[in-house]
């Protein structure tokens, strides 16, 4: 199936220039979902707002509401959806060329509910913004390192023991996290926590979407200078030392940067797991398993497909749906496949 | 050139080897035998620096080119993008292959004969092919020394014997100094210039092939009654040993 699909694409002989491709869809996406919502907007009216910043149009035909709606509204909480799903995606395909384990995301091995405890941690003590992010940073780091110890014995990391201690690592933060809700006042910080951790983007702001930026954009970075590393790094680290890889430190800088980007997801929009998993296999399908492409097409990838989960949490009911409910939702089937696929090609056996 | 001196490695807190010693020059082949667990992988994970030697030396001219026993990938890697993995030495920490990098890969796939694999999935590859695309990823790391380990293992005659050819003439051609294990006595004597029976942790016979290898001592390494290891002047494939009838291991 992926061979075939490669195939059709012309993988190997002739590419077509997937990137380009990807990032002129993701444009077509951040248009379309400026027009989508109780106030009507086409896409060109949209557009022509847009460019109005930059290049000054002669003769503007639209209402001053209509420029806030786009500019204040809809905008930095699409902004917002691009930064999380791009830093989301690159820290799962990273994780899993790390790890060389299909199964892994930040949410599995337990960086996000860290970084979520972290964040609740803040809310009930009344800290947010930057504060909040170092604080979902340090937990994030904290669950890193405790699963790192879990599941490296003798300088070897199983693929099985490293999900397992991501779920050992998950449950405890999640006792944690329910301790902190038992501990709020339940009328103002309770509800403010428990929809917090559902995952939305719906309140944000250019702050917030600063603030995502802030960890996104350095971590992915880091993340990407890395790249020919994660290749070899995914052979295991025996055979990545013998072609004389800094296996430890590279390890670690890769780490930090999900730590950070699921921090940066966590302090401005809560839980909002899956999309590390469920990307990076549908960006391997299309460029191959060589980190060069398969991060920057997974970030882009990502983006589009959080751009289109919020335009659903926002159009599919009246209420708003969190935008965490409907990752999940996605997610875990899609994890039963890779599971089943795994396990039928005997992928446990071999760490 | 290899110098081992009084050679002691220990693994999760057990001494595998003691007192190994072996010097071997610049330019030969050299075949390493021994029973399961007697300590093969041990001893080219210590020549090629992945353990450390808890006594004694090990010193090596060259850079090391190393080729694992036969592996999958967890992705669906090309075969370029596996053998390209050797450059990583000559890369920095942030680098990436460059045209450069390329070119000298290609180089070795055509050196091989297996430049119409570039584009194939590394996993889909056979047992033969896996092993030649990773001996491309030893060669375009531009190694002086090539240790393989089990390079045959798992491969039909057909394909040991390209292994095998490929191995005599990197030796002959460009003058590479060659360590690889193996189960086949026959492998040492199609290759190799010297010989290093493992019998035990702290017993070995190191020394040129037509001296070291011959029944007696083949019989002490795998405890079996070899009646015959005569093999110079037969045909390839022809030469393995040859039981003597009606004993069995207790009788050695």
């Amino acid at each position: 199936m992926t061979s075939l699909f490669r195939k059709w694409i012309g993988a190997g002989k002739a590419p077509i220039p997937v990137l380009p491709l990807l990032l002129g869809l993701l444009v077509l996406a951040v248009l379309y979902s400026v027009t989508i919502g109780r106030y009507d907007l086409s896409v060109q009216e949209v557009a022509l707002i847009l460019i109005d910043n930059i290049y000054p149009v002669a003769a503007p035909d639209w209402e001053p509401v209509q420029e806030v709606v786009v500019e204040q509204v809809r905008l930095p909480r699409i902004l917002a959806a691009v930064l999380i799903g791009f830093g989301l995606a690159v820290s799962g395909a990273a994780l899993q060329g790390l790890f060389r384990n299909p199964l892994v995301d930040p949410g599995i091995i337990g960086v996000t509910s860290g970084a979520g405890f972290g964040g609740t941690l803040s809310i009930l003590v009344g800290i947010s913004g930057y504060g909040l992010l170092a604080i979902a940073f340090t937990f994030g780091m904290g669950s890193i390192f405790l699963v790192k110890l879990l599941s490296t014995v003798r300088g070897r990391t199983s693929m099985l023991t490293l999900v397992l201690a991501g779920v050992v690592i998950s449950a405890f933060f999640s006792a944690a996290i329910s301790i902190a809700k038992l501990l709020a006042d339940p009328f103002q910080k309770l509800p403010a926590i428990t929809y917090w951790l559902m995952g939305s983007i719906a309140s944000s702001s250019y702050a917030d979407v600063l603030l995502i930026a802030a960890a996104v954009v350095p971590a992915s970075l880091a993340v990407y200078l890395l790249r020919f590393q994660i290749n070899i790094l995914s052979l295991g680290e025996e055979k990545a030392r013998a072609l004389g890889a800094r296996v430890v430190l590279v390890q670690w800088i890769i780490l930090i940067a999900t730590a950070l980007i699921s921090a940066g997801v966590v302090a401005t929009s809560g839980i909002i797991g899956w999309v590390g998993l469920v990307i990076p296999h549908v960006a391997r399908a299309i460029v191959g398993a060589d980190h060069k492409k398969l991060l920057p097409v997974s970030g882009v990838i990502g983006a589009i497909y959080l751009l289109l989960v919020d335009n659903l949490a926002r159009t599919l009911t009246t209420a708003e749906i969190p935008l965490g409910i409907i990752t999940a939702l996605i997610g875990v089937p899609v994890f039963a496949v890779i599971l089943r696929r795994v396990h039928s090609r005997g992928g446990w056996a071999d760490d | 050139m290899i110098e081992v001196r009084d050679l002691a490695v220990d693994r999760g807190g057990k001494r595998i080897l003691e007192a190994y010693g072996f010097h071997l020059e610049s330019g030969s082949v050299l075949s390493i035998l021994g029973a399961n667990g007697v300590g093969k992988t041990t001893l080219l994970g210590t020549l090629i620096g992945l353990l450390k030697p808890a006594g004694g030396k090990v010193a090596i001219d060259g850079r090391i080119g190393f080729v694992p026993q036969l592996f999958e990938v967890p992705f669906s890697y090309s075969a370029l993008d596996i053998a390209l993995m050797g450059r990583a030495r000559h890369l920095g920490l942030f680098g990436s292959p460059g045209a450069k990098d390329y070119e000298i890969v290609r180089r070795c796939f055509s050196m091989l004969g297996i430049t119409k694999l570039e584009h194939q999935t590394f996993n889909s590859l056979s047992g033969g092919q896996r092993q030649l695309v990773m001996i491309a990823q030893a060669l375009g790391s531009e190694c002086d020394l090539l240790i393989l380990d089990e390079p045959c293992a798992a491969l039909d005659y057909k394909n040991q014997d390209k292994v095998l050819a490929l191995l005599a003439q990197l030796q002959k051609d460009h003058g590479m100094t060659i360590v690889f294990t193996t189960h086949m006595p026959q492998h040492a004597v199609e290759v190799a210039s010297h010989v290093l029976l493992m019998t035990s942790g702290r017993d070995f016979l190191f020394g040129p092939v037509p001296e070291i290898l011959n029944a007696a001592n083949l019989s002490d390494l795998y405890a079996l009654p070899i009646g015959r290891a005569e093999f110079t002047d037969r045909p390839k494939h022809t030469f393995a040993p040859l039981f003597r009838s009606g004993e069995t291991a207790s009788d050695v």
